[in-house]
Formats: C-alpha cells, structure tokens, sequence
C-alpha cells in the first residue's frame, strides 16, 4: 500500500498561465505538466522542529523598538489536510505590506510611507493539532502596473510545507468584503468560486482582544493523501 | 469554525510577488533572520560535496532576478529526513532542503551532498536526483522539476526520466564542469529549451 496525493485536489489551484495577470505571460510554461507517479521523493517533505523559530517570531509588532502604526491584528487558524486532519509541527510564514500598502524592498517605490517599526515578516509552527496564530498589522491595498489603476487588495502572503513535498503551498490570506476583488487577477486567477473564497479570512469577533487587536480566522486546507494504490497514468 | 468538519477542498496556490525577498530569503538585507540558506551542507554530513548552479530565464530568455528556488534531496545513501522514510538505513543528521533566490543576473546556486538512490513506487532504482520547486511573480503556482546529474549511469534506466522525450531530457541534467564538483543546469520557464515540470 502507498499513499498518494490524488492529483484531482490540484484543480483548486489557478492555471499556470493567466493572461489578465500580465506577469504570467512570459513566465508560465507553455508545454503542458508531465504526469508522473510519486515516489518517496515526492512524499516525503521537510519537517520542522521549533529550532528554526525563535520566540517571538508570530509577533509582527514587537520586532523594532517602538509601535507599528496601523490597526493591530489577531490572525489565527488551523492548517489542516483535505482529509480534515490537523497538520502538526508545520513551518509557517508570513510576509505582507505595512498599514500604508508598502513594503519593505528596494522595488516598492509606491509612495506611501515606510514604517520603521514594521518589518512585515513572520513565522510560526502549527502546533500539535495544526493551530497557528500571529500578531500583525492590517496591511493596506497598493497600486501595481498590471493595468490601469490597478490595485491589490488587503493581503498577507503564507507559505506552508505540509507532510510532503507535493503538499507545499504559498497562498495569500485576503480580508472579509474587499471592494478590490472584482477588480484583481491574482485572486481571480482561481476559476472556481468557492476555492477562490476560501482564500478570504473571517471576521472572529469571538477571539478579538477588546481594547487592543480585532481578529481574523484563516484556515489552511493542503492536500490530503488516500491510502490508494498508486495508478500508472 | 473551531471544530470545522471535513474541509470543501485545499486552499488555492497564489503567487510569492515580488516581495518575498525580506520574509523568505533575506540573506542578510534585512532585519529579519534567515530561516533558511542555500546550503543543506552541515560539518559533519558525509557523501560527496557539490554545487549546482544556473541562472532562472523567462520566455523571452530574459534573466529572472526574483525567483526562489527550493530543494529536497535524500542523503548520500538515499534516505530521507522524514518519518515517512521507513526504510532500514541509518538516521543521518541531514536535512535535505534548502532554499535560494536568484540575484539580479538570474543566478542561483545550492551547495548540497550528491543524494544516494531512491526507489520508486515499484521498488525500482532511480537515478540519484534532487526535486526542486521554483516560485517567482508571475507563477501563480510553483513549478515542480528535478535535477539528475550528467554523470550518472543511472539515468537511462530512470523511471522518471524515461516519461519525458528524449529531445527535453537534458533540461534535468545538470552538467558537471570539467574537473571540479560543480554542476550547472539553467532553468527555463517557457519557450526554447524549455525546462520539464512535473503534474505532481
């Protein structure tokens, strides 16, 4: 008996090229994937003890001496597989702009102000049932020159390594109501509807800190394995 | 949403942007610590040094100065740092995975041990290879490949790299230089030479 990664999981994910995303067009590849069966390569991953991760990490407004500006945020979740179970002791980062839409690169030169108390990057390790969680602040929508009068919306970007190297995503966590969506082909580059929705965060009033952080929910759902034999494609 | 029943489905791929360099791969330019270099390489790890490196290349053949390139690899014995790895062989201390972004002419470069056999789903021997996922802006999702070595026997029987078409083989194989543990293998991301990616 092997497991293996059911392909049918990967139709969530955009197709490589996305012409409306213009930075797709000279980067995707135009011969189609080559299909191949797993082998240990692919089913195994890197796995993440705390080592990596220093104390503190999560905790995007604590990492300069003084406040970031802008509106303090909870995000939390629970990294899970399709199969509903948690994934445990798995590596996840963050990075986003600041409350003003910047970020801290030599190739954002949008004209908003740098905040020298906010970095915009962080990490964590899920723990034993898949549960993550960091402090930050709200990031801000950013003018791009994909088209006229292009702008992201609110976003923090998350990179997560799951059980195998085939689980591996990067995604990027958007906020409740955006009145940016219709208008941005990164998040429309998901076809599907509802994938496309479980990339939007909940409101948790519940777990907000009154008189200090509002907070967001955001689950991380990787591929699941089957306990199936493996199929020549 | 505490106790959530089974999920509708995963989590959709988006892309790293382009500013992924102060949170992923900050390699001393920002405040923030690496948790990662591009060297899997500890004192003490046995099996034979080597470098591999290239440059990233867009459609166009245009240098891609904002790509990030991960690898995972086995020991020098062919044993992975995972639990999932069962096989009888001694633990090593090696972790297998390291992670580099291109520099502004496109380059990359790991410094790793040449990785043992790995069998395939059929018991099988494949050549020594190490799997690579490559992110840049523009890739919505990661592309998925392999680097083989072009000095292994062991690649004309690969399992592999015997479903990819003769013509394209070479885009896997990275080229030792003459007389040093150096490999080089560009990376394509569309158009001539076009590098394999794998549907995993």
């Amino acid at each position: 008996m092997t497991f293996i990664y059911p392909t049918d999981s990967n139709k969530a994910h955009p197709l490589p090229l996305s012409p409306e995303y213009k930075s797709s067009i000279k980067r995707a590849p135009n011969k189609p994937l080559i299909p191949m069966r797993h082998t240990l390569s692919e089913l195994t991953g890197p796995v993440y003890g705390h080592e990596t991760v220093r104390e503190g990490d999560n905790d995007l407004t604590t990492q300069h001496t003084g406040e970031p500006l802008g509106e303090r945020i909870i995000v939390h979740g629970h990294v899970r597989d399709e199969d509903g179970r948690g994934v445990a002791n798995t590596l996840v980062e963050i990075w986003q702009a600041n409350a003003c839409g910047r970020y801290v690169h030599v190739r954002d030169q949008h004209p908003a102000p740098l905040d020298p108390n906010f970095t915009g990057a962080g990490r964590t390790v899920s723990d034993a049932s898949g549960y993550y969680r960091f402090v930050s602040i709200k990031p801000g929508a950013y003018p791009w020159g994909n088209h006229h009068n292009a702008w992201r919306p609110a976003h923090i970007h998350l990179s997560v390594f799951g059980h195998s190297f085939v689980s591996r995503l990067v995604t990027q966590m958007y906020f409740p109501g955006d009145p940016l969506f219709p208008f941005d082909p990164i998040f429309n580059s998901v076809p599907d509807e509802k994938a496309r929705m479980r990339m939007v965060s909940s409101f948790d009033l519940e777990n907000t800190k009154p008189e200090w952080a509002l907070c967001y929910r955001f689950d991380i759902v990787l591929r699941g394995k089957n306990a199936t034999p493996m199929e020549t494609h | 949403m505490q106790n959530s029943a089974k999920p509708e489905g995963i989590t959709p791929s988006q892309t790293v942007g382009p500013f992924f360099k102060y949170g992923l791969t900050p390699t001393g330019e920002y405040a923030w610590n690496d948790a990662f270099t591009n060297s899997t390489l500890t004192p003490d790890v046995s099996g034979d040094r080597v470098r591999i490196e290239g440059r990233v290349l867009d459609g166009d053949g245009a240098v891609v100065p904002d790509a990030m390139l991960e690898i995972w690899q086995a020991d020098a014995q062919g044993r992975y740092a995972d639990p999932q790895d069962k096989r009888a062989l001694p633990n090593a201390s090696f972790r297998g995975f390291a992670r580099c972004g291109t520099d502004k002419d496109g380059n990359y470069s790991f410094d790793t041990i040449k990785p043992g056999t790995v069998p395939d789903p059929d018991g099988k021997p494949q050549a020594p290879h190490i799997v690579l996922a490559v992110f840049a802006r523009g890739m919505l999702r990661h592309l998925y490949t392999r680097i083989y070595f072009s000095d292994e026997a062991g690649n004309a029987a690969d399992p592999v790299l015997s479903l990819v078409p003769a013509d394209r083989r070479a885009t896997l194989i990275a080229v030792r230089e003459a007389g040093k543990p150096v490999y080089r293998l560009d990376l394509r991301l569309q158009g001539d030479g076009e590098t394999v990616f794998f549907d995993v």
